[in-house]
């Protein structure tokens, strides 16, 4: 079975955290150096939280989970993060 | 602010007795999945106890195959609020693998072929209350549920019993495993609700 | 542009657009106008406070206060079948928005466009091509949707309206065809794509929504065929 969907879907829980458009973000992958925009990296939707996967070596890049009181972030497998000015918010 | 949604209840949702708080009976068995699956041949699988000494505790499938195997019948209750009631599944019982195993640690890392993890207190795999399941409802166990093998820890919400089980880990203190890590609870009791920490 | 929080919009509309799906048209506000390609998170409340969350493209875009969603019901699906056979006008939905600045198309870009879209993955590229129309924006632009049948196509009308000497649509057929249609139904394949699609090209964008099987599917063929994997965008909806 493939991931179901991709980082296009992580941008509504990112936002609550982040300020910026998370699926135009480069991400950097610790596992294999890959970097890629976020939106085509895969995702799992597990009824327990979403997980973000490099889109090369499959490695687990991110986890998000939405908790009856908040957004649990965990940045596990990513190196470094790049956004562009123009897509941070006003 | 919040405002209710007119005439949305969720998916099959009820308040059966029966039920922990929150959980709604369900006939399927959902598959959750945070990765690919693992495809692990029984020629090649292998289970692992490793203690604080270094030791580590090792059986292939034939061995663990030649060990007492139980029939356990139970209900289960997943985080992601469906609970099954009467499930039949065979296993090794943990009390016989932890049988020769010499640890003072009290805290257990399960680990699984595929990278996930989960914490558990070693109290809570004694005392037949955990099992190496093989076989649910008479038939091998799916890789899609865990098969080969997963452990069966049905007392605690379902994450903590880890789908293709690879081996246990004793730890001084209580880790957060995989999920754990991310927001859900140490200990995960389905009767108090502790799905979040 | 990110705008984070919950809003609540309110149904002014539904429409039928398939056996399966239906467009709902809200007004929402304060919305802050979004580009074509944008989706939304609504979220469903249940009495006992239990949520869920899904996500939708919308296939609306511009400035205004007013966007439309369009649904498709899955069999197995807890907001949608909601979405499709409960919510009438006049309910309160509660989203956050607009999402989403990769799969986006803006009525300023001057390449041209291919769209592939699968099912109800046709939802952001009918944004796209309705910013693309009411722009009067000189990029050519072509569609591939492929369905299963005629009756499961979402806009058919309006998009078959809107072709003209710069929107180019073909119809793939998966499983049945219009009565005298020149072809037997199947799956979009390497033939279909070569014969009905812009060439390879730096002057080309490509973005291609569906269901994930077919997402692959026809990207893989794309990069087969010479396409620069930085110039063709996807967005996954799930399902086989």
């Amino acid at each position: 079975m493939p991931a179901n969907l991709d980082g296009n879907v992580l941008a509504g829980p990112l936002s609550e955290v982040f300020q910026f458009d998370s699926t135009t973000a480069l991400v950097e992958c610790m596992h294999c150096g890959d970097v890629k925009v976020f939106a085509v990296a895969q995702v799992w939707e597990d009824p327990m939280g979403l997980v973000a996967r490099c889109s090369t070596c499959a490695e687990v890049l991110m986890t998000v989970v939405e908790t009856a009181t908040g957004t649990v972030i965990e940045l596990r497998g990513i190196a470094s993060l790049r956004v562009q000015s123009e897509a941070v918010a006003d | 602010m919040s405002i209710f949604t007119r005439g949305f209840s969720g998916r099959g949702r009820d308040n059966n007795p029966a039920l922990p708080p929150g959980q709604y009976l369900t006939e399927d068995f959902p598959v959750l999945s945070a990765g690919p699956t693992p495809r692990i041949d029984t020629d090649v699988w292998e289970f692992t106890i490793t203690t604080e000494s270094g030791t580590v505790h090792r059986w292939n499938w034939e061995q663990l195959m030649a060990l007492p195997i139980e029939d356990i019948h139970t209900d289960i209750h997943c985080v992601t609020r469906w609970s099954k009631l009467a499930t039949g599944w065979r296993g090794v019982s943990l009390d016989t693998l932890f049988a020769d195993v010499d640890t003072s640690y009290e805290y257990v890392m399960e680990h699984s072929y595929g990278g996930y993890t989960t914490n558990v207190p070693l109290a809570d795999l004694l005392d037949g209350q955990a099992w190496i399941a093989f076989e649910f409802e008479g038939e091998p166990l799916d890789p899609e549920h865990g098969g080969p093998a997963r452990l069966l820890l049905p007392h605690l919400y379902f994450w903590k019993s880890a789908k293709w089980i690879r081996g246990l880990t004793m730890m001084a203190e209580d880790q957060p495993g995989f999920w754990e890590q991310n927001g859900y609870h140490m200990y995960g009791d389905p009767f108090k609700e502790e799905r979040y920490w | 542009m990110v705008t984070s929080g919950w809003k609540v919009g309110t149904v002014t509309a539904t429409r039928t657009q398939t056996p399966t799906g239906r467009s709902i048209d809200l007004a929402v506000p304060g919305w802050p106008g979004n580009v074509a390609g944008q989706h939304v998170d609504v979220r469903l409340t249940a009495p006992d406070g239990y949520r869920a969350v899904r996500s939708y493209s919308l296939a609306s875009s511009g400035p205004g206060e007013s966007i439309q969603l369009a649904v498709d019901r899955l069999p197995e699906g807890e907001v949608s079948p909601y979405l499709v056979d409960d919510l009438r006008p006049g309910d309160q939905l509660e989203f956050r928005g607009p999402l989403g600045g990769w799969f986006v198309w803006r009525p300023e870009q001057v390449e041209n466009v291919q769209l592939i879209g699968g099912g109800s993955g046709v939802v952001p590229l009918v944004a796209m091509v309705r910013s693309h129309a009411a722009g009067g924006s000189a990029a050519k632009f072509r569609l591939l949707y492929s369905v299963r049948a005629p009756e499961d196509a979402f806009f058919a009308d309006e998009l078959a309206a809107l072709a003209n000497d710069t929107f180019e649509l073909t119809w793939a057929y998966t499983r049945t065809v219009p009565a005298g249609w020149p072809t037997p139904p199947g799956r979009v394949n390497r033939e279909l794509v070569e014969r009905v699609t812009f060439a390879p090209s730096p002057n080309l964008m490509t973005f291609i929504c569906g269901p994930t099987g077919f997402v692959e599917a026809v990207s893989n063929i794309l990069v087969d065929t010479g396409h620069d994997p930085a110039r063709v965008k996807t967005e996954r909806f799930g399902g086989a």
